[in-house]
């Protein structure tokens, strides 16, 4: 039986902690889009986005009002983009990225992901092609995520692929210099990319999916940070056992809203995304939670094993609470939509080394980092072939969403508004990976016994 | 379809016949109610059943908010299920 302390720590939780449902993210296969001519394929993909879509949002805020619980965004995700394209004969797929904007626009919704290709193994020419016209796609449209896998456990890491996005995140950057670079928030280069992801900037619709299918991403940093705040001092195993509780709490929440979301929708319930996601808010930081376990900055000796406890109790807190846990589930660190990430990165204490080190225990990789404007797409390749590679021989997904920022060098900071927050530029090492990066090749995939 | 109303703020004399009445208006009935004084302000539960409801879930919720504006108070209204889920098992 609910108890008056039970409820009134629930509306805590969501008037001073942001407790929130960070997305509900609506999946719609568009294989049935294909057609020779791009523009009939154009004009069925914004047909069935918008007829699928189309009570998305308005469902959102109905369960917003009703539960009372806020739903921050509410996203489309699709097929990955050349996946469909590539049927049509036509060298310039951003008339695909326009239609894509035009249905999200129509439909309300915050993000559209899904101008994808998964290359992790060698690329079509339609993959290419779509690589290639990223700068001008997310220049021209508004709402438009892109992602691209370069890398898998499996496949091993495509090289000419990494040199490749090297040069296209700096040409987005450039694409976009106007808005600070915005373009580059909107694309994220991935290794072992999961097919059901609600987060931005890289859900895309999997071809394992079902026709259509809601995903739902739970957040709730401020909520932990509270909870470790009532156990200051006590060992480990308190920590543990207190975030795992919290997480489930958040998650069966998720699933809540999840299950009522694909009932109202009429569209199959996916997965909960257990992922703790920051926001600029203060009160929602994860670098706050590594701090109020002990450290006195973000970034400092200790980091990385104190996000490897918060990263997995997230998953076992949640586990319990959802029928079906899925997507990236872990903590977030983008440094920029993050308010004690930015703190300590402008302190100096968080450094770009160290972020690698914590993408080795957390969910996704080096996000939201402004590095300086100059940085050469070469280097940009070699650290996403760092991030890749440790994703491959970890058997996790791993992703780079680097913000070259134009005309800015270290000291300087890029802002983006909103969730995306504003990032301080931080040093990348300034020695030369170009030799390495131009060998091009395929890194193969990692042998899977003899570990050490 | 149950609900939890739930009131915090700065205690006065008639907030809880003004709740109330907004309630009997809409055809809500009252299922339990407690009150009390936590940390200096005045924090009320509410279950009420809104199956009856003369009005929408949004627009109960609205008048409720706006009341409570007029009053000082944060009033609102939410499904019960959302409690249920993150504190029973």
């Amino acid at each position: 039986m609910l108890n008056q302390k039970d409820i009134l720590s629930t509306i805590e939780m969501i008037d001073q902690q942001h407790l929130d449902i960070r997305t509900i993210t609506m999946g719609i296969s568009l294989l049935s889009c294909c057609d020779p001519s791009a523009d009939r394929a154009c004009g069925k993909i914004y047909d069935k986005i918008t007829r699928y879509a189309e009570k998305l949002v308005r469902t959102g805020e109905e369960i917003e009002q009703e539960f009372g619980i806020p739903i921050v965004n509410k996203r489309i995700s699709v097929t990955p983009m050349a996946l469909v394209a590539g049927a049509s004969e036509t060298e310039d797929y951003v008339p695909f990225a326009m239609a894509l904007d035009w249905a999200a626009k129509t439909c309300g919704v915050n993000f559209i992901g899904g101008y994808s290709a998964l290359v992790q193994k060698g690329m079509t020419a339609a993959d290419e092609k779509l690589i290639r016209s990223i700068p001008e796609a997310l220049a021209r449209t508004e709402l438009v995520c892109s992602s691209i896998n370069v890398g898998s456990t499996k496949a091993g890491i495509n090289m000419d692929a990494v040199a490749l996005m090297g040069r296209i995140v700096k040409e987005t950057a450039k694409a976009t210099e106007a808005q600070d670079g915005l373009g580059c928030a909107k694309l994220v280069v991935f290794c072992n990319a999961v097919e059901d992801n609600p987060f931005m900037a890289g859900a895309f619709h999997g071809v394992g999916e079902a026709e259509k299918v809601i995903n739902v991403g739970v957040s709730g940093p401020g909520v932990v940070y509270h909870a470790l705040q009532a156990v200051k001092g006590q060992s480990f195993d308190v920590v543990a056992e207190t975030v795992k509780k919290t997480a489930f709490r958040i998650t069966r929440m998720g699933q809540l809203v999840a299950q009522e979301a694909s009932r109202r929708l009429d569209t199959p319930f996916g997965i909960v995304d257990l992922s703790l996601a920051p926001t600029p808010a203060v009160g929602d930081s994860v670098a706050r939670i590594l701090e109020e376990m002990g450290l006195e900055t973000c970034g400092t000796h200790g980091t990385t094993a104190a996000l490897a406890l918060l990263n997995d109790a997230v998953k076992k807190g949640g586990v319990m609470a959802s029928s079906s846990v899925g997507g990236l589930s872990g903590a977030f660190i983008p440094v920029s939509e993050d308010e004690g990430m930015i703190a300590a990165a402008k302190a100096g204490t968080l450094c770009l080394d160290k972020l690698e080190a914590m993408t080795c225990v957390c969910s996704v990789g080096l996000d939201m980092i402004a590095v300086p404007g100059d940085t050469p797409a070469e280097t940009i390749a070699a650290i996403i072939a760092d991030e890749a590679a440790i994703g491959m021989v970890n058997c996790k997904t791993t992703a780079v969403r680097l913000l070259p920022a134009p005309g800015k060098t270290v000291g300087g900071t890029i802002e983006m508004g909103g969730l995306l927050g504003s990032a301080p530029v931080m040093p990348v090492h300034p020695e030369s990976s170009a030799a390495f990066i131009a060998r091009g090749g395929r890194i193969p995939a990692p042998l899977h016994s003899l570990k050490n | 379809m149950n609900a939890i109303v739930t009131v915090v703020g700065q205690d006065r004399v008639g907030i809880i016949a003004a709740i109330c009445n907004k309630l009997a208006t809409f055809n809500v009935n009252i299922l339990d109610i407690s009150q009390t004084i936590l940390q200096g302000s005045f924090t009320m539960v509410m279950a009420v059943d809104v199956s009856e409801a003369t009005a929408s879930f949004g627009e109960v919720g609205e008048a409720l908010a706006e009341l409570g504006t007029g009053m000082g108070l944060s009033i609102r209204i939410q499904r019960q299920e959302i409690f249920n889920a993150m504190h029973t098992l």
